[in-house]
């Protein structure tokens, strides 16, 4: 079945209302969505980022990449997290995407994860990625 | 509103994004209306009223802020239409009516628009839902439609597309089987404690019912068809959380999920079948495989041993644990072949025996079990035992005998890619 991505894209501003939200409060919410995905049957895989002040930005422009310390100075939108969602149509993932809770002034972007059937299968390069995730029971 | 996504313009667009809520809400809806009502049939009857009221409302009118709400309110209205109908013709629902009213034209504090969305009450209403779409005065077919229509949020084209029968016909097994539960009296409840695990075995049944024929189809051009499997699967999901401590509702999901794992590798590019032996192991979808072993993990901590359907998941993880047909562990699969006869004897069981153990000790005892199998005659006018004894004849070199079963078996099959395969394998044998 199609699986599908929710991209949570949240702000400087959305990232700190967040902050000065009840951290309690953030866990039940987030885990009455989660929830719901799970009794509906279709969470494969969430994870939640890091504050970006934790993180780094690598820009690629001149000859050698450019690192930048969160938060990013111009990006006006940072990633902080995913849900992997299978479903049976994109407006499924949309409808769920919906109901994810969010900030106002933050974003969900939707998008689909190609299986790697989709892929040439007699690309060498393929054929390792697919025994690696053999071994190893990935994705 | 803003279009959010860039499907097809206007209606089309609408109409799939009400579709997605209804899968998504459709069971709690009829539940929670069930529940209210205490009248199942009059529950799904004003649910798809207000589904429909949404497909021409919202493609208009664009969706609404809280599309739930809005589909639990107009179906609550209709209800109260009934109710009043009715009261005019039978006391009994003028005091349901009566009641109703007043709620009606109350403030209109929180809750008072909608239906009592009770959180912990919604899992009960869901198994609930589930008992009775799967209860037993119900013919096999209804079971099937009525579960996939009011659990799953399926519509009656989409039930019909699966099943390759007319539109009508499920739109009639769905109709008699709500009048079949309203004339039986069946109420809307979670079964009695000493029928729940008889009835819960009934409501297992449908969904393997409906995932196999989703894994094999019996008639018709393609051999798989993964959108109606996928609803099984997400069904048992639902119904694992909803009972966790059913170890074989916990063997089924696992049943499922290492089965759909070799979807992939089972047809080839043109949906042609790809046989065991043949499939490329690397297209095995291993998340799945990993699901489904840790369900069958949690259908063995229930410490009464395998049942019917975890047995079945055991023999499918043997296979998936195996790099290649030569090294998988055939004699494993003889023996879990033997106790799934005892538990759930049936002759597609015997005949699977057979081929494990033609693999585990080779075709000639293999073939005096089909060959028993045959003279009792309860496999008759199915192609699956001409099909395996003509493998095994081929194997054993009584190559005219084999190509003479092979023939038969195809001349048997109704569906197109396995028939196919049955005149290859017949063909090649010269």
């Amino acid at each position: 079945m199609p699986k599908y991505m929710l991209i949570m894209r949240g702000t400087d501003e959305t990232n700190a209302k967040m902050a000065d939200a009840s951290f309690d409060e953030m866990l039940e919410t987030v885990g009455r969505f989660n929830e719901e995905l799970i009794r509906a049957g279709v969470l494969v895989a969430a994870e939640g980022l890091e504050d970006p002040s934790q993180g780094v930005v690598i820009e690629f422009g001149g000859e050698t990449p450019v690192v930048t310390d969160g938060p990013y100075g111009e990006t006006k939108e940072l990633f902080g997290g995913f849900y992997l969602i299978d479903v049976a149509s994109k407006e499924e993932a949309v409808e769920w995407g919906k109901r994810l809770p969010a900030f106002p002034g933050s974003k969900c972007e939707v998008r689909r994860v190609p299986g790697i059937d989709e892929f040439p299968q007699d690309n060498e390069w393929i054929v390792r990625e697919r025994a690696w995730r053999e071994r190893t029971g990935q994705l | 509103m803003p279009q959010v996504y860039d499907g097809p313009p206007g209606g089309d667009a609408a109409r799939r994004a009400v579709e997605a809520v209804w899968r998504i809400e459709s069971a709690r809806i009829v539940g929670a209306l069930a529940r209210w009502t205490r009248d199942f049939p009059l529950a799904e009857d004003v649910a798809q009223e207000a589904l429909a009221e949404a497909l021409v409302g919202w493609s208009r009118d664009g969706p609404p802020r809280d599309p739930v709400g809005w589909l639990l309110a107009t179906a609550r209205r209709r209800a109260i239409d009934v109710f009043r109908r009715r009261s005019a013709l039978d006391e009994r629902y003028a005091a349901l009516a009566a009641g109703l009213t007043e709620g009606e034209t109350a403030p209109a504090a929180a809750g008072t628009e909608h239906l009592p969305w009770d959180p912990d009450r919604i899992e009960d209403d869901v198994l609930a839902l589930m008992f009775i779409a799967c209860h037993p005065v119900l013919s096999p077919e209804a079971r099937v439609a009525l579960t996939l229509r009011t659990v799953g949020g399926l519509s009656s084209e989409e039930i019909a597309r699966a099943f390759l029968v007319p539109v009508p016909t499920v739109q009639a097994r769905i109709t008699r089987a709500k009048r079949t539960i309203a004339a039986a009296g069946v109420p809307f409840e979670l079964p009695p404690a000493d029928e729940r695990r008889e009835r819960l075995g009934g409501v297992l049944s449908v969904l393997y019912v409906i995932f196999t024929e989703g894994s094999t189809a019996t008639a018709g051009e393609r051999l798989l068809r993964p959108e109606l499997a996928y609803e099984a699967v997400r069904l048992c999901r639902t119904l694992v959380v909803l009972v966790p401590e059913e170890a074989e509702a916990h063997a089924l999901l696992a049943l499922f999920e290492l089965t759909a794992a070799r979807f992939p590798a089972r047809t080839g590019p043109d949906g042609e079948a790809v046989l065991l032996e043949d499939q490329d192991r690397r297209l095995w979808d291993r998340s799945a495989i990993r699901r489904g072993v840790a369900e069958l993990g949690h259908a063995l901590a229930g410490g009464r041993g395998l049942g019917p359907y975890g047995l079945q998941a055991a023999i499918a993880s043997c296979h998936a644990a195996a790099p290649t047909v030569g090294e998988t562990d055939w004699g494993r699969i003889v023996l879990l072949y033997e106790a799934l006869g005892r538990v759930a004897p049936s002759p597609v069981v015997e005949l699977n025996r057979a081929i494990a153990l033609a693999m585990a000790e080779g075709p000639g005892e293999a073939l005096a079990l089909v060959d028993d199998l045959a003279a009792s005659g309860r496999l008759s006018g199915s192609h699956l035992l001409p099909g395996v004894r003509g493998e095994l004849l081929a194997r054993l070199g009584r190559t005219a005998e084999a190509r003479a079963e092979l023939e038969l078996a195809a001349r048997l099959c109704r569906n197109v890619t396995e028939r196919a395969v049955l005149l290859r394998k017949a063909a090649a044998l010269g």
